[in-house]
């Protein structure tokens, strides 16, 4: 059996896979240095590699920005940590005006070649301001490529690629997720950006999960397979690029398909996901498309109040249920 | 002023600086009735006024050195080496554009010359010059980065965390102020608690402040000599503050009514290019060489407007390229 190890030791093992191999990558954000991370997700950098690849900076998040888009412009690969998600409206000109855009407004005379990790969404009772998923935030941007791992051997992989990446990558490493445990990534291992996985293979309904959501569909499966309903749990790894051949090719077996989100209804990434199968799938659809997401509410406090606004196993359950027998 | 104003230069140097800023002058004069004959589309933010800042301090630089922009940035692509003809044709929205048409006036871009971008958010440009000074540190070079902004930058938050970040840093960075006495429409000392907006808040950042007078080519050179000279030796960043005056409104829509007469009389009678002649003839150079300059700028301009005018216009398949660095714009796989 392979080692196990957890998603957020697989944060720091990807980024030092990368630091080791290139020496243009540097990091840099709000206490990942000698502090190893708010979260630990930074453990053992500072130590292998010092203060000037692993580089501490004052809260600027506008700042941390700027700074990786100047040096990314100019020869180094940054990965710049903005601390909890929600912070990405702190520095949001930066993900909506200048990175993803400098290229594109110069003709291609610049590239920008930057991660942005930022730890997304909720389960953790955190409140209001540091507990949003914003992954749909930065899908409305042309121009930004988003990758949202599930596993830790897929966090590895998916680093590796985003560093790797010549084009802006926002990384969300889900904080639910933080001490969930699965098979160690193996040495050299990527994940290309834009590579769905399927998660569990099925053949009733096609569930479309990511980062978070995706273990969630795994338990909503098991706990429908007992009642003869077969899920097949799609990990899209990525919002951009977006895999949609893999999600059309299981349609193809199941005929419905149901998108679980934890970011809000309202501008969901569901909501694109739904809207292509609606253009380019519809005959393929035996009932109409459902979205279980997160509610247009801000995320409260109290585990029993959080529990109804993100999605959960039994609002899943319940959703298949009655999708498989419509 | 505390910026160095006595720096000698021989008059052959003056006078290749005062034919860059008669090109400039030239180019912003040829936007402006471009665009009133209908041949610019959109907006333009014209530096005429402001030749000096950028060619005084483009000459303390070396030609692998970064320079960002702001929407007001075609004297400093131009100081940097773009084409006046590949400028105008960005207006134009021709296919030979410095960024293919797809960036326009307020974008002017030329890489290949460590001119890396004009920015239309105002002041989101500053960390970026401190992230390419942070890059040329961690890269061991001795390269710099300069950027340009306006007096209004200052009243904005990341214009402080872009200071302290590349005071802590010591990065090698200039941050080069064009004061010209008004944010957009409003007086900036009317919304401003210091009277220098940008020289006065250096010493909060732990760094020097200069002010200078932006209208004199020779001192924008030597207070940039001093900083670049700074930077290169790992002593940090410096804020330089010139004071200058735009000659024609904030944008093309304004005709910059609420400035008063004898203000806009005082500053047009120290136009930087009437201070640089001034300076030239005192150096000893002869009213003919001046003239003759000043004939081989007006060829110059007329030629790249000329050319701009005959160029294709830009190819419609053109916005479907550069997203990425693939060249493409796939989104979906």
């Amino acid at each position: 059996m392979a080692d196990l190890t957890t998603y957020r030791d697989a944060v720091s093992d990807g980024l030092a896979r990368e630091l080791r191999r290139d020496p243009t990558v540097v990091c840099i954000g709000e206490d990942i240095g000698a502090a190893g991370g708010v979260f630990k997700t930074t453990v053992g950098l500072f130590e292998e590699f010092g203060a000037v690849r692993v580089c501490d900076t004052p809260i600027s998040e506008q700042a941390i920005m700027g700074a990786a888009m100047g040096a990314a412009m100019t020869g180094m690969r940054p990965v710049a940590e903005i601390m909890f998600s929600d912070f990405l409206a702190c520095c949001w000109d930066y993900l909506a005006n200048e990175i993803p855009k400098a290229r594109y407004m110069t003709g291609g005379q610049v590239k920008v070649p930057l991660v942005v990790r930022t730890a997304n969404g909720g389960g953790l009772g955190f409140g209001a301001q540091h507990s949003q998923s914003v992954e749909n935030w930065a899908l409305t941007v042309p121009g930004l490529k988003i990758a949202a791992p599930s596993t830790p051997s897929d966090v590895v992989g998916l680093m590796a690629s985003s560093i790797r990446s010549d084009d802006p990558v926002v990384f969300f490493e889900h904080k639910g997720l933080l001490a969930s445990k699965g098979e160690a990534a193996p040495e050299g291992h990527v994940v290309p950006l834009g590579e769905a996985r399927v998660a569990r293979e099925g053949s009733d309904v096609t569930v479309v999960a990511l980062a978070a959501t995706v273990p969630l569909a795994l338990a909503a499966a098991d706990e429908l397979a007992g009642q003869g309903i077969s899920l097949e749990v799609i990990d899209l790894r990525c919002l951009i690029p977006l895999d949609m051949a893999t999600v059309f090719s299981s349609l193809e077996k199941t005929s419905r398909l149901i998108v679980v989100e934890e970011n809000p209804y309202q501008g969901g990434w569901g909501a694109t996901v739904a809207s292509i199968v609606a253009d380019e799938g519809f005959e393929m659809l035996d009932a109409p498309v459902r979205r279980v997401a997160g509610e247009n509410l801000p995320l409260p406090f109290a585990d029993a109040l959080e529990q109804q606004v993100i999605p959960t196993v039994t609002k899943l359950v319940e959703a298949v249920r009655r999708l498989a027998s419509y | 002023m505390t910026g160095d104003t006595t720096e000698r230069v021989a008059p052959a140097t003056l006078l290749g600086w005062y034919e860059q800023m008669g090109v400039i002058r030239g180019v912003e004069k040829a936007a402006h009735d471009l665009f009133m004959r209908g041949l610019v589309k959109g907006t333009t933010h014209l530096a005429a006024g402001h030749e000096a800042v950028a060619v005084g301090a483009s000459a303390g630089l070396l030609p692998d050195d970064y320079v960002f922009a702001t929407y007001r940035g075609h004297h400093h692509a131009i100081a940097r080496g773009a084409s006046p003809e590949a400028c105008l044709a960005e207006l134009m929205q021709k296919s030979t554009g410095t960024c293919k048409a797809k960036g326009g006036s307020m974008h002017l871009t030329q890489a290949d010359h460590g001119m890396l971008g004009s920015y239309a958010i105002v002041c989101a440009h500053l960390p970026m010059a401190a992230g390419a000074a942070w890059s040329a540190k961690l890269r061991g070079t001795s390269q710099v980065a300069v950027a340009f902004f306006g007096d209004g930058a200052t009243n904005i938050g990341v214009f402080h965390e872009a200071l302290n970040l590349a005071a802590v840093w010591k990065l090698p960075v200039l941050f080069v102020c064009e004061n010209n006495r008004y944010m957009e429409y409003t007086p900036i000392d009317a919304v401003t608690s210091v009277p220098n907006p940008a020289a006065d808040r250096a010493a909060a950042n732990g760094m020097p402040g200069v002010l200078v007078d932006g209208n004199d080519v020779v001192a924008v050179h030597g207070a940039t000599a001093e900083a670049v000279d700074r930077a290169r030796s790992g002593d940090g960043p410096t804020v330089i503050e010139a004071l200058t005056y735009r000659h024609y409104g904030h944008s093309r829509t304004d005709p910059g009514k609420y400035r008063p007469e004898a203000e806009v009389a005082e500053w047009m009678a120290r136009d930087p290019l009437i201070v640089g002649r001034q300076k030239l003839l005192e150096l000893g150079a002869t009213e003919a060489e001046v003239e003759s300059v000043e004939a081989r700028v007006a060829e110059t301009v007329a030629a790249a407007s000329q050319a701009a005018q005959d160029a294709p216009p830009a190819d419609p398949a053109e916005a479907f390229t550069d997203l990425w660095a693939d060249g493409g714009w796939a989104w979906r796989t």
